[in-house]
């Protein structure tokens, strides 16, 4: 009996659809979908971005056009100070959003860490209180966090909005980070106690860098935090206007009867740029660091 | 270079009731020494060695590393380095920094970390790999790599908690060699722990036999194998295990199926009033003998095919249940699926008796 290849191949199958394959239909129908689901979450930024270069008058009309007197001149008042301290806000928002990222991160690197070595009394129910205060809504804890804000003395201050920033930054971090923490072996800690690292030196040296995607959403979770929050920051500041905060500032461009619609996409843009790129240094972490924090943890 | 004791040390974990997963531990290891701790799963073997690292506390008794009480101190006051299961390297250094690491801690000069890492990378054969991340090398790099970082901290004592258990059979074989030949040419007291007893007594100088949180015994793996102090160790230590069957005896000596294994006096005497012991023997003291013989009448079930031997499964009565024994046999002659064989105890003095309830040993 001989053999040739053609008698060895099976009969060729129909082309039948393969579970990775899509109908034409499903495929237009999804891509459909996502295009439209695109332009939602875009479209609305975009227009920010066009009503920023119109002068106020120009902002909202009835047939709006895509460029109508358009120029730098909103930026360039904005920048140029004529509007309100706007630098000064910056300033101020880019220092309470930065000790905001560093002292909470910080603080529940620490807290996290402990929660995911050590065992010790009231563990449990540390962990546990974290996730109730997350519960509460803002505009409950205002009252309280001014008295004791007053009573520390530190009512007014930017210290005073960052501790307060932390109080909400820092539960919600100790989680995401315990979690991280758990993914990394305690043989590594074991490891470095034993080439002769202290409790703290392994926590320095050895988990902390391996653990540098779950800090790094953290500190952008912290960051966006004190960023753009209006409500705290204009309770707990004092009303001088150099001590404002960007978000708190941005109101003065909407006034009782009339508002600057032009200056107010302008500065909103503005303000978009350092959580783009706090967002853009971050967001090679982010997938790892938002997955395996919470979901192994 | 270090002398090791433990003095009836203790570790035990709260509970209800408390688990005494080391019980009282007294054993003394001479510089320069290779002792295997070894034991089934849970049998505190690991954390007898984690609390030699300073990774565990002792809660009773103390240790005693080079004639200096280490009791109370934290790992790394206690001069020893480490070889963990999983290697524990450091993922986000290099394996030179990773080998480096301890000695930078204590303040070496770059240079001489420099040079003692290349030291240790020859010996080992990791001189290609230094600029590499630990997630770049195989399992067997890895593997050496944990050692280079123990190796390259020149430390009175070693400890390695079962390090080949992540390897390949044939890995595994060779790297046990290599360890053994190292710490021979290093010369430094080494404390090895693991749950294969082919480990144990292939690179032992002696063999620490542990069974939940108690030393059964220890002594050179000869020792270990020709007097097994109980028949846990009897039962443990050999592959395939020793034949243990509870057997009734008189006068004469032990009843298996068809025979009388005749005791020595010294054996009668040591089981004193008892009408059954736990009569031991290896597959090895066993023989299939011609059909007329004297023997056990043993029904084959299974024959496992060696190579060089095999080893003969089968059923013997004896008083009313029928009993499984193994014998090896020589390879190239097995019997067959089924088949009825004689079976003969080959050297009577390889019998080893133990008590039925306590299973110690019946000197004889």
């Amino acid at each position: 009996m001989t053999l040739d290849a053609s008698s060895l191949q099976m009969v060729k199958p129909e082309r039948r659809l393969k579970r990775s394959d899509r109908s034409l239909a499903a495929s237009v129908g999804l891509h459909a979908g996502l295009i439209i689901a695109s332009l939602i979450a875009v479209f609305p930024v975009f227009w920010v971005l066009v009503t920023s270069f119109k002068p106020d008058a120009r902002a909202v009309e009835t047939s709006p056009k895509l460029f109508n007197e358009s120029s730098l001149d909103n930026y360039s008042r904005i920048l140029g100070g004529e509007k309100g301290a706007f630098l000064t806000w910056f300033g101020n928002s880019v220092l309470i959003a930065l000790l905001t990222t560093v002292i909470a991160v910080f603080l529940s690197a620490t807290t996290g860490y402990a929660a995911s070595r050590f065992r010790f009394p009231g563990k449990r129910s540390l962990m546990m209180s974290f996730l109730v205060v997350q519960m509460f809504p803002f505009a409950v804890l205002i009252v309280p966090l001014y008295n004791i804000l007053i009573a520390l003395g530190l009512q007014g201050t930017s210290l005073g909005l960052v501790l307060v920033y932390c109080t909400t930054a820092v539960p919600f971090c100790t989680y995401m980070l315990k979690g991280y923490f758990d993914t990394i072996p305690t043989d590594i800690d074991e490891a470095g106690r034993v080439d002769g690292l202290s409790p703290f030196g392994v926590f320095w040296r050895l988990v902390m860098p391996l653990a540098k995607p779950g800090l790094a959403v953290t500190s952008f979770y912290a960051f966006l935090t004190a960023w753009g929050e209006v409500a705290f920051a204009s309770a707990f500041l004092s009303a001088a206007d150099d001590s404002k905060t960007l978000a708190v500032g941005l109101q003065v461009f909407v006034q009782q009867n009339r508002t600057e619609w032009g200056h107010l996409a302008a500065a909103s843009i503005l303000v978009a740029i350092p959580a783009v790129i706090v967002f853009y240094l971050v967001q090679r972490f982010l997938v790892t660091g938002l997955s395996s924090g919470a979901v192994k943890g | 270079m270090a002398e090791v004791s433990y003095v009836k040390a203790s570790r035990v974990f709260s509970g209800n009731p408390p688990v005494r997963a080391v019980d009282e531990l007294s054993l003394e290891v001479s510089d320069g020494e290779f002792l295997v701790l070894v034991g089934p799963s849970g049998s505190g073997k690991s954390t007898a060695l984690r609390m030699l690292a300073g990774l565990e506390d002792v809660d009773e008794g103390a240790i005693h590393i080079g004639g200096k009480d280490v009791t109370n101190v934290p790992p790394k006051g206690r001069d020893i380095a480490m070889v963990f299961q999983s290697y524990a390297l450091y993922p986000h250094m290099t394996v030179a920094e990773n080998m480096g690491f301890a000695l930078k801690l204590r303040g070496v000069s770059k240079t001489e970390i420099k040079a003692k890492v290349e030291e240790a990378a020859k010996m080992l054969d990791l001189q290609k790999y230094l600029e590499r991340k630990p997630k770049a090398l195989s399992g067997g790099q890895r593997q050496r790599v944990a050692m280079g970082r123990a190796i390259v901290r020149e430390p009175s004592v070693f400890l390695m908690d079962e390090p080949l258990s992540n390897l390949d059979a044939k890995l595994r074989v060779e790297t046990r060699a290599n360890i053994a030949a190292l710490q021979q040419r290093l010369g430094t007291t080494t404390i090895y722990v693991t749950h294969d007893q082919v480990e144990a007594m292939t690179m032992g100088h002696r063999v620490a036999v542990l069974k939940d949180g108690l030393l059964q015994q220890c002594d050179t793996p000869r020792a270990l194998y020709d007097r097994p102090a109980n028949a846990f160790v009897a039962g443990f230590i050999g592959s395939p295990a020793m034949n243990l069957k509870t057997v009734p005896i008189s006068a004469e000596g032990a009843k298996l199926d068809g025979i009388v294994v005749p005791l020595s006096r010294a054996a009668l005497d040591a089981a004193g009033g008892l009408d059954e012991v736990t009569f031991g023997i290896r597959p090895e003291a066993l023989g299939i003998v011609p059909s007329g013989d004297e023997g056990m009448d043993m029904t084959v079930e299974l024959v496992e095919e060696l190579g060089a031997d095999a080893l003969v499964h089968g059923a013997v009565k004896i008083g009313e249940g029928s009993q499984r024994f193994v014998v090896r046999v020589d390879g190239r002659t097995p019997p067959t699926l089924g088949q009825h064989v004689k079976v003969a105890v080959r050297d009577h003095s390889e019998i080893h008796l133990f008590h039925p309830e306590s299973g110690e040993r019946l000197e004889a």
